[in-house]
């Protein structure tokens, strides 16, 4: 009877499991499914790289009146003086390393706990599973049952710091509407590339699905409240891109950094538009 | 003897579609240990494909709403000659079914002071049909799936067994009803279908819910399934069918590509706003009101339009008529050469309806034509037409308590069961048709079960008669030696179907004539002598080829109940249109058709073409009760009943 | 209309055994992969076992795997392949195979039996449920689910590892109690029943890494993942891991 099976224990089989049918290829897929987690896998690294380089190199980090949203806030006593810029020295002359560290962890964080990120990772570099029905490689799997991984429930209180981190970064888009000399009503490119960075940031951050729990997911009764319900509905429209908004906002926030460092660097001047 | 595994329960429900799980969810509030016995695997049934509603007067969207009015809606769908009892019963309670349903944990569509919402739907006054966007019939499945769960869960809890008062058999078949020497009921024959292998579960009291016989056709929206098996059962176990020409064609099928044609497009289409119309554009159902139906339905396309924002000051438009009329309407433009180019006619809502509002309140519709069809419902016009769909007749049942005339312990709900619909079903009247009738058989099983004093005892005969039956298509050789056919190859029960099918569409279709029906009954006896040599190939675990040819033998029964009463019946009423006769007789209304076995000591008299398995009796109608006949005008029913029946 | 062959592999065999057999099988106009099953029955093995029932993507009998995609037969199309293609249906891999595409899906309806029911408000009796369309319409989105089972075999945690199938209830499960959890009448709670917290503990949301395979293979276009699985991770973390909510929640059943 179909409803009286016991489940075979036969953990090293998977789908080549004695009770399955017996076929030998571990997948039949004949399209082209390694290419979406080898994208993914690409584009995280050349992040990582890019980030890890950036973050240690402890330079070219400001470009009045544009800081790199990778330095702020900026809390350590080491950090370059930016006016009106949001550096609080907390860290006294002991910290010795880059500054970009003491705040990077919440934002690396939130993203490393976030619902798409972990998708893509798990995908793109642990291969757990590379593709829908493509075994996975691995021997045993307990998933986020246990330690560490079980940690991904945190993701709600990186969800918290995040929110205080894009105000301070929007903050540092409205410092950016100086020019060099810290004359207030100019913009720049570097000004542009700050607002759409910080729009996409905002947009990222709240598309998360913590926040949208948080907001009104969590409610039993949306008719009793309805003013939740309309701040859910519209957080569940952002939701449903948050993977491209995981995206965008990674490449804008690289970008962002990129530019002040090339314009620290002297590669080029900020084009002024008034 | 024939030794194979026997069970005890106490009731045994045949079928787990809605009308099975609901009489099966009663029975065992009863106290009775009940199995169900379905073909399919638990919550697959047929009642899936139900999409607009479950018709209940609940008064939610219109206040005057009540039960004599469905009462009136269904006596007048159904041309009056439905079981009046029935057609009462069923508008009285079906209101608390549905009701019943939400303390289950059904999820309906809201109005907007949070009570469940009804849409209109064709023959019905106001709008009655509670629904889940075009999705209904699944939410009733899961439902009661989760009902049959929930009581399982309770009796783990005090057994720790969770199948101890409550078991579904999936995929199994049941072949045989399995009587005593007294002629009551005691347990039923089945084979498992994964394993082939055969087993007896012995009860007191059998519930057939087993849905209709739409694969004896060949156009249809009916799954594979629906091959009559409960009236084949019983048939053969002596009980009559009752009114079996009355045939339901949905007027809006599928009609391309050819692998889906039949498949159902939801009356919602029509019921939300959809409109019929020709290949010359003409929204022609104007052209098709019929004499009975001139006071309730618009004369202008733009009457029929105020109607769906005003009901109460305008009439509603004819694409809402009973579904006979609508489909022979339809019938009728494609055969007068203003069909489509695929031989249906144009159903629209792309430009009624803005497409955000399609998608939301047609989704799987949408979805349907999209996936199978590649057309754009909010784009472009459907393409649609007749469909086999259900059967009005059906096991003749009493109306109170389900039970099966002439078998003691038999009972049959849902569409298995003749009379609730008399000769043309209204849609939604379906659903709520399984909730109150299978209520009821479950109900009065149960209390049938426990007042037997002891079990009826399997006639063991009849056990191994079933077993020899059910293994016959393997020992299939060609003819029996000495005969004229000798050496022939088995036949392939696949073609046979095929043939039945074709047969039974072109000759007992939508538009029957006498000299067709002739023909199919000869082409029905020679089948049915090929059928016995319907061989199979393999062995017998899951083997679809030999469960095809096991249900042969009910969709030949069922097909010939169907051409023998449409011949008799010498009139056009609901289901039923002749050519030849193409008015309805009043004096045909008082008019029963029953179907009974012709030979019902020696098996099936299959093997001799001349006789048929099949003999037809007549009998009178109970007469309407005086309050009920009141609730109409008298204008309207001097349409319907004849002198007699309007003088008493 | 058009007609051409198609190459057709197809597993046959039992649990002792079995393998890819080829066929070539006529193929029309606007026809799906199961049509094609079918004519195979029909013509050339007529004891080919398959399920199915409504053949119209309303039942969700007829699962299988297509070129190792898991896809409802009746659903899929023939014109998404080539016509040089040579198509592979396989039954479902997740689980035990009963007889060529015929599995044993029983594993399904053993978890759905370990989800408590839905549980009626006391104070409520039939026909005074009131509940808006907003309420009921998160829930709804759920009860699309046809039960093809899809989910739960392309769901990694119990396909590449048997012995998951005892403590995960599979996505169509945590699915089911996320639907319960949101039902605005349901009266679990009151009854002492947290179903977010029993998600996490006895039903293995754990195992789940929303990797959004359920959610890329389910013919209804549910969003399984965004909209049952993660408001379900998220409501787990309510009870379990978060110190304020479960603060306020102490205080305010405290002040009533």
């Amino acid at each position: 009877m179909a409803t009286g099976t016991e489940p075979d224990l036969d953990p090293a089989g998977g789908v080549r499991g004695a009770s399955r049918a017996a076929i030998a290829a571990p997948h039949l897929r004949t399209d082209r499914w390694w290419l979406s987690p080898a994208l993914t896998a690409a584009g995280l690294l050349a992040f990582v790289v890019y980030s890890t380089w950036r973050a240690f190199a402890n330079a070219d980090y400001y470009a009045a009146p544009y800081v790199s949203p990778f330095y702020s806030p900026c809390l350590a006593e080491n950090c370059v003086p930016m006016k009106g810029g949001p550096n609080w020295e907390i860290f006294g002359s002991w910290w010795g390393l880059s500054p970009a560290l003491l705040i990077l962890i919440f934002p690396l964080g939130f993203r490393l706990t976030c619902y798409y990120y972990r998708k893509a990772y798990y995908r793109g570099f642990w291969a757990s599973p590379p593709a829908c029905a493509v075994a996975e490689p691995h021997k045993k799997y307990s998933g986020e049952t246990r330690f560490p991984l079980i940690l991904q429930n945190i993701h709600r209180y990186f969800f918290y710091a995040a929110v205080p981190v894009a105000a301070i970064l929007t903050y540092d888009t409205v410092l950016a509407f100086r020019d060099e000399r810290y004359a207030w009503g100019h913009m720049g490119l570097g000004t542009l590339v700050f607002l759409v960075n910080i729009g996409l940031i905002w947009a990222y951050t709240l598309s998360c699905h913590s926040c949208r729990h948080i907001v009104g997911g969590k409610l039993k009764h949306f008719s009793k409240h309805p003013v939740r319900y309309r701040m859910w509905q519209w957080v569940g429209k952002l939701n449903a891109r948050h993977m491209q908004l995981a995206w965008a906002s990674l490449i804008s926030v690289a970008a962002a950094d990129l530019y002040v460092y090339l314009l620290a660097t002297g590669a080029f001047a900020d084009p002024r538009f008034f | 003897m024939t030794q194979v595994e026997r069970q005890r329960w106490d009731v045994v429900v045949v079928g787990a579609g809605g009308a099975g799980l609901r009489a099966a969810t009663e029975a065992r509030e009863q106290g009775a240990r009940t199995a169900v016995i379905c073909k399919s695997l638990f919550g697959k049934a047929h009642t899936v494909m139900a999409e607009g509603g479950i018709a209940a007067a609940m008064g939610n969207a219109n206040e005057h709403d009540g039960w004599e009015v469905h009462f009136r809606d269904t006596m007048r769908g159904g041309k009056f000659l439905n079981q009046w009892r029935m057609a009462e019963l069923h508008a009285q309670e079906a209101p608390d079914r549905v009701w019943e349903l939400e303390t289950w944990g059904a999820l309906f569509d809201r109005t907007a002071d949070g009570r469940i919402s009804q849409r209109n739907f064709g023959g019905h006054e106001y709008p009655r049909l509670a629904h889940v966007g075009d999705r209904t019939g699944l939410e009733l499945i899961r439902t009661l799936q989760q009902k049959i769960v929930a009581l399982q869960q309770e009796d783990f809890r005090e057994s720790g067994d969770y199948e101890a008062g409550l078991k579904v058999f999936q995929e199994c078949t049941v072949t045989r009803i399995v009587k005593d020497a007294a002629g009551r009921v005691a347990g039923v024959f089945c084979y498992e279908r994964e394993s082939g292998r055969f087993f007896v579960i012995e009860a007191s009291a059998v519930v057939i819910a087993t849905g209709g016989i739409g694969k004896s056709f060949k156009v249809t929206s009916n799954s594979w399934e629906y091959t009559g098996d409960g009236h084949a059962l019983a048939l053969l176990a002596g009980a009559p069918l009752l009114n079996m020409e009355f045939v339901q064609f949905h007027p809006t099928g599928m009609v391309w590509p050819p692998s889906v044609k039949g498949i159902l497009v939801t009356e919602s289409v029509r019921g939300d706003g959809g409109v019929l119309r020709n290949s010359e554009g003409k929204r022609f159902m104007f052209d098709y009101i019929p004499d009975v139906f001139k006071e309730k339905y618009a004369e202008s396309e733009a009457e029929g339009d105020r109607w769906y924002d005003d009901p109460e000051n305008n009439r509603r438009p004819p694409e809402l008529l009973p579904r006979d009329e609508v489909a022979r309407a339809i019938n009728a433009e494609v055969k007068a050469g203003r069909g489509s180019p695929h031989g249906g006619v144009f159903l629209d809502v792309s430009t009624r309806m803005p497409a955000e509002v399609i998608r939301r309140r047609l989704p799987s519709m949408y979805h349907q034509f999209k996936e199978l069809a590649d057309v754009d419902i909010t784009a472009e016009a459907m393409e649609v037409g007749p469909t086999c769909h259900y059967v009005m007749g059906g096991i003749a049942v009493d109306s109170d308590s389900a039970a099966a005339r002439g078998v003691p312990g038999l009972y049959a709900a849902g569409e298995v069961a003749g009379g609730m619909h008399g000769s043309n079903r209204l849609g939604g009247n379906s659903l709520s048709d399984l909730l109150v009738f299978g209520r009821r058989a479950g109900l009065h099983a149960a209390q049938y079960a426990a007042g037997l004093g002891e079990r009826p005892v399997l006639d063991e005969v009849q056990v191994d008669a079933a077993a020899a039956e059910a293994l016959r298509p393997f020992s299939a050789e060609g003819p029996t030696p000495g005969e004229a056919e000798e050496g022939r190859p088995p036949e392939n029960p696949y073609t046979l179907h095929q043939e039945l099918q074709q047969a039974m569409n072109d000759l007992v279709g939508i538009i029957r004539r006498e000299p067709e029906m002739e023909q199919a009954l000869k082409k029905l006896a020679d089948l049915r002598v090929r059928a016995r040599r319907a061989g199979v190939e393999g062995h017998r675990q899951f083997n679809p080829g030999w469960h095809l040819a096991l249900d042969l033998r009910n969709m030949l029964l069922v097909s010939e109940c169907i051409a023998r009463a449409a011949l008799e019946r010498t009139e056009s009423r609901g289901g039923h249109t002749r050519e030849d006769w193409p008015e309805m007789d009043r004096q045909w209304r008082h008019a029963n058709l029953l179907c009974r076995l012709a030979d019902p000591t020696g098996g099936l008299a299959a093997t001799d073409p001349v006789r048929g398995q099949i003999r037809l009796e007549r009998e009178e109608t109970e007469p309407i009760r005086p309050d009920l006949l009141a609730l109409f005008e008298k204008e309207e029913l001097v349409k319907y009943l004849s002198e007699e029946e309007l003088g008493s | 209309m058009s007609s051409y062959e198609a190459g057709f592999r197809v597993w046959r065999g039992d649990i002792e055994g079995g393998g890819l057999e080829d066929f070539k099988v006529e193929v029309n106009d606007g026809e799906v992969v199961l049509d094609i099953i079918h004519r195979l029955q029909a013509t050339q093995a007529p004891d080919l076992a398959v399920r199915w029932n409504c053949k119209a993507g309303k039942c969700g009998s007829c699962s299988a795997e297509i070129n190792g995609r898991p896809r409802l037969l009746c659903m899929t199309r023939m014109s998404v392949f080539s016509r040089e293609e040579t198509i592979t249906v396989t039954p479902l891999r997740a689980f035990p195979v009963i007889r060529d595409l015929v599995t044993d899906v029983g594993f399904n309806y053993t978890k759905a039996r370990e989800v408590p029911a839905f549980v009626p408000p006391r104070e409520l009796g039939p026909g005074e449920y009131r509940m808006t369309q907003a309420d009921v319409d998160r829930s709804q989105e759920f009860r699309k689910c046809i039960e093809c089972f899809l989910c739960q075999d392309t769901c990694h945690v119990v396909r590449d590892h048997e012995e998951n199938k005892a403590a995960f209830a599979g996505p169509r499960f945590l699915m089911r109690i996320a639907e319960l959890d949101m039902h605005p009448l349901d009266a679990a709670e009151a009854e002492g029943l947290d179903r977010g917290t029993t998600a996490q503990d006895e039903h293995g949301l754990g195992y789940c890494n929303i990797t959004k395979c359920c959610t890329e293979v389910c013919p209804e276009g549910i969003r399984i993942t965004d909209n049952a699985l993660i408001p379900l991770k998220e409501r787990a973390a309510d009870r379990k891991y978060d110190p304020l909510v479960w603060l306020g929640n102490t205080i305010r059943r405290r002040g009533r």
